[in-house]
């Protein structure tokens, strides 16, 4: 055996050590005990996988001119990639993980895209099927990096309030994409045939239109989804990646990050009682609301005092938080209005609804930072039997997760979804800042429920303004 | 500091308008509480616990003479003599049948607020005296008809023999009928409710009781506008009243609530009803006092009939549970008294532009200012027009069979790729399709709060794509090189952000004990 050989052979075993690796720190995530666990487990598999692959690569290319230059660039290009990476990491806030998650997505996507376009400029010299083979797999790695690079940048944009969340409607929307993907097919059929450095420009710029429709056209209440769904995206480039390579690690590894996200978006979609589809279609919020006309009565207003007189002497309290939180940052009082109330012995609770805030977990991310415990941070199916027999219940910026709408009016647009059922509580305080309608722009009849009180103002001073009455 | 004088009732009258406890919430908001002599002694409140609340102990005149009187029953002419030119007397005046009483109050220059006025919205349910009443009086109705009831409520099969459960008719669905028919089906009884509004069906049924429907063909029901019943229509007294036939011969207990507002009671069991019930049924009418539900009833009496059958009349079901129902009054007080004192400083102010204010007041400084503009509860749902609401459109769904024929085409398709595929790609494939499902697997156990370490963890893991522009930065071409090496270093900011922010995220997440 060659030296070559031999160091092949080692990389693929690495690979493999690598891939169990990732398999392993995926499952490590599945509890809070081991998740961190979980996380260095990723971290060994991608140091083997790194330093197999740069081993065989400089082995194979040594004594070649362009190695020295492929070596500098490679370890300039991960230099300033580690330190750009770690600075963010450092300095992100929780309430802005979804943004950098989406972001972090784009540049997968990014790299796919370059991956591809490196496939077609230097060709590995196949002929006839393989060929043929080689030519698909640059192109559908190039198209699904794409989508994902200005999906993602779309998403980004979005969450972190830089373009309005609002659905952008063109006509014929759902044609466009179509059409869009028809095109695609075609181009590929035609570069299989003749290859060009045109056609992989018209395709590039196809799909980075197509990603960039996709994702403007659905509205920020919908961003867990497409989030989860961009992650699943970014896993598929890099699998496709894997083919056009030849390499068995980039199609694990993006197997199973393609799998997972669109898992997550399959949890996501099942939470708002909707198939993938139609949040993909889009448009979810112009459906007309069918019965604003109706009058539910007046709603009563309740101050601070009142509600912290109504905690002190309430045996269980529980709290569901939505996306209103994050903004008005509310975490910090939350937490410690839970601590005081749990030192005076009452039961505290939180209630998560699986499409809260704008990223899978967004509300346990925030909760944890602000230190609360997460094991009486319960998910929906877990605390909604309890909330009948609860005291208080205190709804802080969430609105359609809590509408009895979905579960008792069935010509409501959310009708069907699975909602907190907090109505069924003795008291339920909702901190809102107006009495506007959620994301879905449906009203919300728990607001003139005889057992709910609203609190106007910002959640957070509103918190502050309990936290000084207790 | 305004005083506040606390009277005892006329002899008849168990309950009393204000307990230590709310004397406590009255002082609160700023006033000064006299009580007269043994004014809580029927409802086992001594005088020693109005004083350890901070009240004043005074013989009757003082407390008669105060400038705010809390009262539970309207006063006789004698006591309205005894009552300060100018003050505040607070209690239920039933202002609509007694303009006598509005005279004589209007004469003194008295502001007289009816507790028992109190519009039914929402906001004033705290001060509804005729609900929290009521809710006694229907428990009481129960307790005095199983007093009366020669047997037991539940059903028992015992080895002497099989007990039946006795058969509870509730009249009315309201606040007292609601109370009767928990009070009566905790006891084991099976319990039937009639109401003319056909949306309190859902209420009957949560508390134990089974509703029967008053059928009318071709009417519209009526749902209430201002949370009482109504008068009924012709036809649907008719059909009531052969439901009501029916029942009689079949229940052991009729309890009777049904009132409106101002005018007599309806006549739902008439005596023919009566006698076709069984010897030793009991009938509790509580609307006694404004002409009965039942022929034959007297006002506060206990009647027999000939065939054996108890009518009760009892107009003082509420008093008969005077400890708590002289508690609940008076928070009602208290509640109302909150209202009437915005500053908490012990000035009384009476705001007509509040509703609720409106509605109370009988007599303004001796000005009658009785009866008051209505108010329209807009809790009751609203009639729909029958094309109102579109049905919401058919969702699209792909039908079973379309289902199986996409997933087969989809195996098929996969199956003809690696069939004529060469050689690298089924081995791909099948590494894809292994990868695919250990992941569905895999993710399929991870707990919802930790998704977002997992999106990010993913995220970091998917810069694996980095191995491939290193296997491309060495090829002897400057623009592939280049090109590879942008991929890499965004693919490194994946890799080290995904990985530190998760690490930073999960050092967050810490359980109860480990504080």
């Amino acid at each position: 055996m060659s030296a070559l050989e031999i160091s092949a052979s080692v990389a693929g075993a690495a690979y493999i050590v690598a891939a169990l690796l990732f398999i392993m720190s995926l499952a490590g995530l599945s509890r809070h005990e081991s998740s961190r666990a979980g996380v260095a487990y990723g971290m060994v598999g991608m140091a083997i996988a790194l330093i197999a692959t740069i081993w065989v690569t400089l082995q194979g290319a040594w004594g070649q001119p362009q190695a020295i230059v492929g070596l500098v660039l490679l370890l300039v290009a991960m230099l300033v990639g580690a330190v750009i990476g770690l600075w963010r990491a450092r300095s992100v806030e929780m309430t802005g993980m979804p943004e950098l998650i989406a972001l972090l997505h784009s540049f997968v996507g990014l790299a796919a895209v370059l991956v591809g376009w490196n496939g077609h400029l230097h060709a590995p010299g196949l002929t006839g099927a393989l060929a043929d083979i080689h030519h698909a797999e640059v192109f559908i790695g190039i198209f699904i990096g794409g989508v994902t690079f200005t999906g993602s940048i779309v998403a980004f944009l979005k969450l972190s309030g830089r373009i309005s969340s609002k659905p952008l409607m063109l006509p014929g929307k759902n044609v466009l994409n179509l059409g869009a993907i028809v095109v695609f097919i075609a181009l590929t059929v035609w570069y299989v045939v003749m290859p060009s450095l045109v056609l992989l420009i018209v395709v590039t710029l196809l799909a980075l239109a197509l990603g960039w429709h996709l994702v403007a056209s659905i509205g920020g209440g919908d961003m867990p989804v497409v989030v989860s769904m961009l992650n699943s995206y970014s896993g598929w480039a890099a699998a496709a990646a894997g083919f056009l390579l030849n390499n068995d690690l980039l199609i694990v590894t993006g197997a199973l990050v393609g799998s997972s996200g669109a898992y997550l978006s399959y949890i996501m979609c099942k939470a708002m009682n909707r198939s993938f589809i139609s949040v993909i279609a889009g448009g979810f919020g112009i459906a007309a609301p069918t019965s604003d006309d109706v009058d539910h009565g007046e709603h009563r207003e309740v101050d601070a005092e009142t509600v912290a007189d109504m905690l002190a002497n309430a045996s269980s309290v529980v709290i569901t938080p939505g996306y209103g939180m994050a903004v008005a940052q509310a975490q910090y009082p939350v937490a410690e209005l839970t601590q005081k109330l749990r030192d005076r012995g009452v039961d505290v609770k939180f209630g998560i609804h699986p499409v809260a805030g704008r990223l899978p977990g967004h509300m346990n991310v925030l909760l944890a930072e602000a230190k609360v415990p997460y094991d009486i941070v319960l998910e929906m199916d877990e605390i909604n039997d309890d909330l009948a027999s609860t005291a208080v219940v205190l709804v802080i910026g969430a609105n359609d997760t809590v509408n009895p709408a979905a579960a008792e009016d069935p010509s409501s647009p959310i009708a069907g979804m699975p909602v907190l059922r907090v109505w069924e509580a003795e008291n339920v305080v909702v901190f809102k800042r107006s009495m506007a309608s959620g994301y879905a722009g449906v009203q919300n009849p728990l607001f003139f429920r005889e057992n709910a009180q609203m609190l106007f103002g910002d959640a957070k001073e509103r918190v502050d303004d309990i936290l000084r009455a207790l | 500091m305004t005083q506040i004088g606390i009277v005892r009732e006329q002899a008849a009258e168990t309950r009393v308008a204000a307990t230590p406890q709310t004397v406590g919430a009255l002082r609160k908001i700023g006033y000064d509480i006299v009580v007269e002599a043994g004014a809580g002694a029927a409802s086992a409140y001594p005088d020693d616990a109005y004083a350890a609340a901070g009240a004043r102990i005074v013989p009757a005149d003082v407390a008669w003479a105060s400038p705010i009187l809390l009262k539970v029953n309207a006063p006789t002419d004698v006591e309205i003599a005894q009552i300060a030119d100018g003050a505040t007397l607070i209690a239920q005046l039933s202002p609509n049948l007694r303009p006598e009483l509005r005279e004589a109050l209007a004469t003194r220059g008295i502001t007289a607020l009816a507790l028992d006025a109190v519009p039914r919205i929402s906001r004033a349910q705290s001060m509804d005296v005729l609900s929290s009443m009521a809710n006694i009086a229907g428990y009481r109705a129960v307790v005095e008809a199983a007093h009366e009831f020669g047997r037991f409520f539940t059903g028992q099969v015992t080895a002497a023999g099989k007990v039946p459960p006795a058969k509870v008719l509730v009249a009315g669905a309201g606040v007292a009928g609601l109370a009767a028919i928990g009070a009566a089906s905790s006891l084991g009884a099976i319990v039937r409710a009639t109401d003319p509004r056909p949306e309190v069906a859902d209420q009957v049924k949560s508390i134990g009781g089974e509703y029967l429907d008053v059928i009318v063909p071709d009417e519209q029901k009526e749902v209430s506008s201002d949370g009482y019943a109504k008068a009924t229509s012709e036809a649907y007294d008719r059909r009531a009243a052969e439901l009501y036939s029916e029942q009689a011969a079949d229940v052991d207990i009729i309890i009777t609530t049904a009132q409106i507002p101002g005018r007599a009671a309806p006549r739902l069991i008439t005596a023919a009803d009566v006698a076709s019930m069984r010897s030793g049924s009991v009938i509790v009418d509580m609307a006694a006092s404004s002409g009965g539900n039942v022929e034959g009833s007297v006002a506060g009496e206990r009647v027999v009939t000939e065939n054996g059958v108890i009518i009760l009349g009892y107009t003082d079901l509420a008093g008969r549970l005077p400890t708590q129902a002289s508690q609940l009054y008076g928070t009602n007080l208290v509640n109302l008294l909150k209202l009437l004192t915005p500053e908490k400083d012990g000035r009384l102010v009476l705001d007509f532009e509040d509703i609720v204010q409106r509605a109370v007041t009988v007599v303004r400084d001796g000005e009658e200012t009785w009866p008051p503009p209505p108010v329209q509860v807009s809790a009751a749902p609203v009639a729909k027009a029958p094309d109102a609401a579109p049905a919401a459109p058919e969702k699209k769904k792909l039908s079973a069979g379309a289902k199986v024929g996409l997933v087969a085409a989809g195996i098929a398709a996969l199956f003809l790729v690696n069939a004529f595929a060469p050689a690298p790609l089924p081995q791909h494939f099948t590494v894809l399709m292994l990868s695919v499902v250990v992941g569905f697997y895999v993710i399929g156990k991870v707990s919802h709060a930790l998704h977002t370490p997992l999106m990010s963890v993913t995220n970091a893991i998917s810069g694996i794509i980095i191995v491939g522009a290193i296997v491309q930065i060495t090829t002897p071409n400057v623009v592939v090189q280049i090109l590879s090496a942008i991929a890499v270093l965004v693919a490194s900011i994946n890799i080290f952000g995904g990985f530190a922010v998760t690490r930073r995220m999960l050092k967050m997440f810490s359980k109860g004990a480990e504080r």
